[in-house]
Parts: C-alpha cells; sequence; structure tokens
C-alpha cells in the first residue's frame, strides 16, 4: 500500500517540514506537497496535514487567514467527504477558524509563549488517529505556542466531552485551557486538531532533545487504520 | 464610504491581554480601573451603497470568529 498524504505550505507555516519528514519516516512515503494557492488537492488521498507555524503573520487571528485561503475550500470539501484530516498546532487554528472543529484557540492564559515538552493523557482510543495509545495513558509531546488556550461555551465542551471527542487532554496546567483540551476530534472522528506537535517526538533522536518518540504512534495509527480499511 | 467595525470578545470569554494591561495600569499608579478588555477596530473603504448584508457576511465570515467575539457595524459615525 501506497500511503498518500498532502502536507498543505502557507506562507509563515514552519513546522511543514517537519510533518513531510515525519510522515515519510513512518510510512516510507514522501509525502506530497502542497501551497495554500493552489485550486485544488492531489487525489485519492489518505490525509491531509495542516502543519504548525504563523501563517499568515497569525494577521487578524491566528489561523483566521489561513482558513479562508485557496486550497482551503478543498480541504473542507475533502474533509465533508470523509478523508482524515490532521492539524497541528496553528493547524489546530486553522481547523477551528475553518469550523471544522468547535470552539477556537485564544492566546495563552499566562500570556506567554510556551516551547516545552508536557504530558498528555490519552482520553480517546477509538479514532484513526489514537487507536495506538491506551486509554488514558500519559505520554509526553512538544509544544510550542501562543495561542493555544482553547475555548468552547459549556453547551460545547459538555458535548464534546459526551461523544468522546477530545482525544488528549494536558496532564498538567500548560496554557489555560477548557478542561485542559489539547486535541479535539470532529464528529465523524475524521478530523483531529492538536496543539502539542508529534511530529516531533517521532524520532529516535527525538529522545533527547525533545523527550520521546511518543508522537509516533499517532501516525502509526493513521497508517494501521488505512491497511485494516 | 467609510465603514467602522468593532470587534470585541464575547463577555464570559477571557482575555489574558486586557488583564495584563490591566495590571500594567495599576502598576503605573491608576487608580479605579475596575476592568479592562482589549478589542479590534477594523475600518473598511467600501464602494457607495454597499449594503449592510455584504458587511455582516465580511464579519461573521473572516473580521470576526463569532465563536468568542461579537462584532458591531458602523456606517453613520465613521468619516
Amino acid at each position: 500500500m501506497t500511503f498518500r498524504a498532502a502536507v498543505i505550505t502557507f506562507p509563515g507555516s514552519n513546522c511543514d517540514r517537519d510533518m513531510a519528514a515525519g510522515l515519510e519516516a513512518v510510512s516510507g512515503t514522501p509525502a506530497l506537497r502542497v501551497w495554500h494557492g493552489d485550486a485544488d488537492l492531489p487525489d485519492r488521498l489518505d490525509l491531509i496535514a495542516l502543519p504548525g507555524g504563523f501563517s499568515y503573520g497569525d494577521y487578524l487571528r491566528s489561523g483566521a487567514m489561513a482558513a479562508n485561503s485557496p486550497i482551503m475550500r478543498a480541504v473542507i470539501a475533502a474533509a465533508h467527504r470523509g478523508v482524515p484530516v490532521l492539524g497541528v498546532c496553528n493547524g489546530f487554528q486553522m481547523l477551528t477558524e475553518a469550523r471544522l472543529l468547535p470552539g477556537a484557540l485564544l492566546r495563552n492564559a499566562g500570556q506567554r509563549f510556551i516551547c516545552r515538552t508536557v504530558a498528555l493523557t490519552v482520553e480517546n482510543t477509538a479514532s484513526l488517529f489514537t487507536a495506538g495509545y491506551a486509554q488514558g495513558e500519559t505520554i509526553r509531546i512538544p509544544v510550542a505556542h501562543h495561542d493555544g488556550n482553547y475555548y468552547a461555551d459549556g453547551e460545547t465542551l459538555d458535548r464534546l466531552e459526551g461523544e468522546g471527542r477530545v482525544a488528549f487532554r494536558y496532564a498538567e496546567a500548560v496554557n489555560g485551557s477548557a478542561r485542559n483540551i489539547a486535541g479535539v476530534l470532529s464528529a465523524n472522528g475524521r478530523v483531529l486538531g492538536l496543539m502539542p506537535h508529534p511530529e516531533r517526538a517521532i524520532e529516535p533522536a527525538a529522545v533527547a532533545a525533545l523527550g520521546g518518540t511518543d508522537g509516533r504512534r499517532l501516525f502509526e495509527s493513521i497508517l494501521s487504520a488505512l491497511a485494516s480499511a | 464610504m467609510q465603514v467602522r467595525v468593532l470587534v470585541r470578545l464575547k463577555p464570559g470569554v477571557l482575555d489574558p491581554q486586557g488583564r495584563a494591561v490591566h495590571h500594567a495600569l495599576e502598576g503605573m499608579g491608576f487608580a479605579g480601573v475596575e476592568g479592562v478588555r482589549v478589542g479590534r477596530l477594523i475600518e473598511l473603504d467600501v464602494a457607495d451603497g454597499t449594503d449592510h448584508a455584504a458587511i455582516t457576511a465580511m464579519c461573521e465570515k473572516l473580521l470576526a470568529n463569532t465563536v468568542i467575539e461579537s462584532f458591531t457595524i458602523d456606517t453613520a459615525g465613521a468619516d
């Protein structure tokens, strides 16, 4: 099976190469690279990845400009067809701005940019992104963001929790996120947005530098789900 | 035609920036400040006769994120 993943680069993306390298490290297949100004995505995609960074300089709101760029119309259409979409950090912000995921990412409660490896609790192991983890497992993944403070109204938060759509929760106070939410899934479980960077915790070199390789299983989960589909 | 769009965080949405500004004002010795909320003013120069519905659509689709923000459109007061 050839894994067809597309990584989209926006002006100001800075984790697009890391995402592509991570996908290739796990799948053995180079990721396809797509520019934000393109109108169309490659066909037969197994995954669309929206990388971290500071698209459009975070103008207006983080992710707001990217969410309205030409390629996002194709991403939204693909998501509605069920193509898996992974948004990391700025990619998560884009997914909320594009309304593919509920809520919004506000400025960190402490006002500071946070760049460190944090502990997360895996809350959902039923999705194609998280099936490789154990329920309640604690994993360590780096974060690097200024606007990672997840907000949604109480009713939405209750619904997300009730439907098992909280994928990951911070196991420690990090950025003021409502109910310590670090990652959320769409209603069909095929869109995941998270602030931590699993693509930075894949290769053995990440153990010494960034604290582990716990991000690897997220990508392995996607591959396993495709192989068994 | 000048249009001013005022975008504000909805009540209840935490505003760390406003809180930091509030803290700074207190630190500077300004007494009696009971709260600070930071919003955004966007000035649009649009064709005369642009209807209100079009401006509202701009606000809902891009200028404001209605999950966390409210907006008001001012066409009369703009100069």
